[in-house]
């Protein structure tokens, strides 16, 4: 009885005293004034934090590993904000919608974070999109490139908000309207096919550029023989590509990733019917490791058009001497961009304190990134519309001639426009 | 006679709800199915050589399932559980049977004496997975002998995970190619049958491997002494069988055929990466139980049935009854086809031989 007492009494006092530490806090640091979305505090001496949310591991890891490098690169640039270091968080998106939930969730778990840069791929990008709005945080994605995250119409001139569009999220990458509408061009005017075969693997991203890609060249009278999908883990293709010989097209349109699209590459050619087929593949493969295949030789990418100029270059110089390889995929500069843009404009919503401390607005920031306009970077000049496309649209179509030349011979060689 | 009718009778009034609604869906796939391929056969969208080819294809996927289905259904025939980590065995050696391949490329012997090089290459990944199989039963499986048979299972499927990462640890996350063979470029013409080289040596070897692991279990001393330790491993201790030895000797010689199929998935897939054991484990597992489980030959069987359901399927059945990028579907009719053949033979194609002590 004595001891259930004593304990008692010790457990009051415990309470008491956490109640104390409490309410002295509350008092010594007032809450401070921020908008709607909250903010985040960045202590005296604590970094800046922003966060890549990348495909880094198996076989899209190019995809995601050459946007953390560039993310790197830009930080180190950009240099400090307000006298705090930025400090990159990295986590893996997959290139799966699971692992877009998982990398966000971890992401918005941690209250320091203000912004990612991510996804690689549409597909992680459509959870993680509507994980990071809800918490109130922005993303800015160097290759998501599916409509369906912002927009569509856009060819039209008449942009409607798309399916999985979430406020907070922007790109630097452009729309996939754009490639689409330019590779069914290509295929149509510029090589004058009569009829192609496309396959996507069921993500966003490729699923929206086969049928962007497929209404631009049936509107320009060609034909669609095939159309078809396959799994993304899939690893025997030929019985698709059986489907796809029967159908006999010209062009054989397939925009997916690796390691799938490297089994169609390998496996085509032991297809009877393919010695005629011309291979076609879009920006996801335009990567150090597929275009090194030698069956890839004499395919075409449609994919962003490639800008040169004296700080790209000096990026991709930088690139070499950090990691002893050139780029090693096509949106290196799309995410060094949307890094830049991403802490330009924390900086100028920021708020230093006399303290040492820094306030940073989430609905300023966001408000600020939805008014970008006319920002130079690598890739061209960002203009951010309400849905959060913020590239120039400008899309070619490269061939590789010589796979042993990897993706800088690639990407030298433009054949459209 | 008399009694006849009378059993029949009783069967007839014993049609419950849950039979007969079984009965129901049995005739709803029968129909199904019957009706696909009668709109895929006569479209004429495929060739009658191209519907071979099809086979072809399928046959040579389920060869390489029928090697990794045979260490599952060994194992389970012996020690009643299931090995979940068979398929990071059978990764195992794929990834290792590149590093020997692609050093053999690397000194010009790969083109030079190609016939050599894939015999080495051959026995590097048998021997890797053999010893990868051995000690996983050492480490993971023989301390918990006796012990019920969920803790193995679960054992099992965290070995599974530790072998993943374990090789993604060592040889990073990326994906690793094998080189071409060169003699193996070009397809065979056969009885109208159009093979791919590669396909051909896999159809082979894996048919050869199965002919010998079915003498080996037959007709040899050590094979009985398997059989034995399968029906009843105390009296088959009393009798004076080794019988940690027998064990010892399943895990290896399953190990041995998951080798022989990671050594052919690298001929024909080309590709490995830490994760490429996943998919074929858990299909060469459904393949297991397609054949019916703890049966040799019906590993070989459930195998080479489920490649063809699967490669043959969605163009034979699911084109024909107008399913969009059906290709994409494959996975859906390979384990749809389980599900079939389980509602016709719930112990597996040829799993009638289990009597229910062992099933």
């Amino acid at each position: 009885m004595r001891t259930r007492k004593r304990r008692a009494g010790a457990l009051t006092a415990v309470v008491l005293s956490f109640m104390l530490v409490a309410a002295a806090c509350g008092d010594d640091a007032a809450e401070p004034e921020f908008g709607d979305l909250g903010g985040v505090v960045v202590p005296p001496q604590g970094a800046v934090r922003i966060a890549a949310l990348q495909a880094i591991s198996g076989a899209v890891a190019n995809l995601g590993a050459d946007q953390v490098r560039a993310i790197q690169i830009a930080i180190d640039d950009f240099g400090p904000i307000e006298g705090h270091q930025v400090f990159l968080s990295i986590e893996d998106d997959l290139c799966l919608s699971a692992g877009g939930n998982t990398g966000a969730s971890r992401i918005i778990a941690d209250t320091q974070i203000i912004g990612v840069v991510g996804t690689s791929c549409s597909g992680a990008g459509v959870p993680a999109s509507e994980l990071i709005s809800q918490a109130g945080r922005v993303m800015i994605s160097g290759s998501n490139t599916s409509p369906s995250l912002t927009s569509t119409g856009n060819l039209e001139g008449n942009p409607v908000r798309a399916d999985n569009w979430s406020e907070g999220y922007f790109r630097t990458a452009h729309n996939d309207e754009y490639q689409g509408d330019g590779a069914g061009q290509f295929l149509a005017d510029f090589l004058g096919v009569a009829s192609a075969a496309f396959i996507h693997d069921g993500d966003p991203y490729t699923e929206g550029l086969v049928n962007q890609a497929r209404t631009a060249f049936e509107s320009r009278g060609g034909t669609t023989a095939f159309f078809g999908a396959v799994g993304k883990d899939d690893t025997d293709m030929r019985p698709i590509l059986t489907e796809v010989a029967a159908a006999g097209p010209e062009v054989l349109f397939f925009p997916i990733f690796q390691p799938a699209g490297d089994f169609i590459a390998k496996q085509a050619p032991e297809i009877a019917g393919f010695e005629n087929i011309q291979l076609m593949g879009a920006d996801g493969l335009l990567s150090q490791t597929f275009l090194s295949l030698p069956e890839t030789e004499g395919m075409y990418f449609s994919g962003p058009a490639g800008r040169s100029s004296p700080e790209y270059d000096a990026m991709v110089a930088k690139y070499q001497e950090l990691y002893n390889e050139p780029p090693v995929q096509a949106f290196h500069a799309h995410a060094y961009d949307a890094a830049t843009l991403l802490m330009t404009k924390i900086a100028e919503v920021a708020e230093a304190q006399d303290d040492g401390t820094l306030h940073v607005d989430l609905r300023a920031l966001r408000d600020a990134l939805y008014a970008t306009s006319g920002f130079q970077g690598l890739t061209g000049t960002i203009t951010c519309n309400e849905f959060g496309d913020c590239a120039e649209p400008r899309i070619s179509v490269y061939q590789n001639l010589d796979p042993s030349a990897g993706i800088g011979g690639t990407v030298g060689n433009v054949v459209w426009p | 006679m008399a009694q006849a009718t009378t059993t029949a009778r009783r069967r007839t009034r014993r049609l419950n709800p849950i039979d007969a609604f079984l009965w129901l869906i049995r005739i709803v796939a029968v129909v199904v199915i019957l009706v696909g391929l009668t709109n895929s056969l006569t479209s004429g969208r495929l060739s009658a050589q191209q519907w071979r080819d099809l086979m072809v294809f399928g046959v040579s996927q389920g060869s390489v399932y029928a090697l990794i289905a045979l260490g599952y259904t060994l194992v389970y025939g012996v020690l009643k559980f299931i090995n979940f980590a068979h398929g990071e065995v059978f990764m195992s050696s794929t990834m290792i049977g590149f590093f020997a391949a692609d050093a053999l490329a690397r000194s010009g012997m790969w083109n030079d004496q190609p016939i050599v090089s894939l015999f080495i290459v051959l026995i590097v990944c048998m021997l890797t997975s053999t010893l990868v199989a051995i000690t996983l039963e050492r480490v993971a499986y023989r301390p918990l002998r006796g012990s019920p048979r969920l803790v193995p299972l679960i054992t099992s499927i965290g070995a599974s995970f530790f072998l993943q990462y374990t090789f993604a640890g060592l040889f990073g996350v990326g994906t690793r190619s094998w080189p071409q063979v060169e003699i193996l470029q070009g397809s065979w013409q056969f009885l109208g049958f159009r093979i791919v080289r590669t396909q051909a040596v896999v159809i082979l070897a894996a048919l050869a491997m199965m002919a010998l692991l079915y003498v080996f279990v037959e007709r040899t001393r050590t094979g009985r002494a398997m059989r034995a330790v399968a029906e009843d491993q105390e009296t088959a201790a009393l009798m004076g069988i080794d019988v940690n030895r027998t064990i010892v000797v399943v895990f290896g010689v399953g190990g041995a055929m998951a080798g022989v199929a990671g050594f052919l998935w690298g001929l024909a897939f080309q590709t490995v990466f830490f994760f490429t054991g996943f998919l074929p484990g858990i299909k060469a597992f459904t393949a297991a139980v397609l054949g019916g489980i703890g049966n040799i030959a019906g590993a070989m069987v459930g195998g080479i049935s489920l490649g063809i359901f699967e490669q043959v399927g969605p163009s034979a059945v699911l084109a024909g009854l107008g399913v969009e990028g059906f290709n994409q579907l494959k996975d859906v009719v390979a384990f749809t086809a389980l599900v079939l053949v389980l509602i016709f033979r719930p112990s597996g194609i040829l799993g009638e031989r289990l009597s229910e002590e062992r099933a």
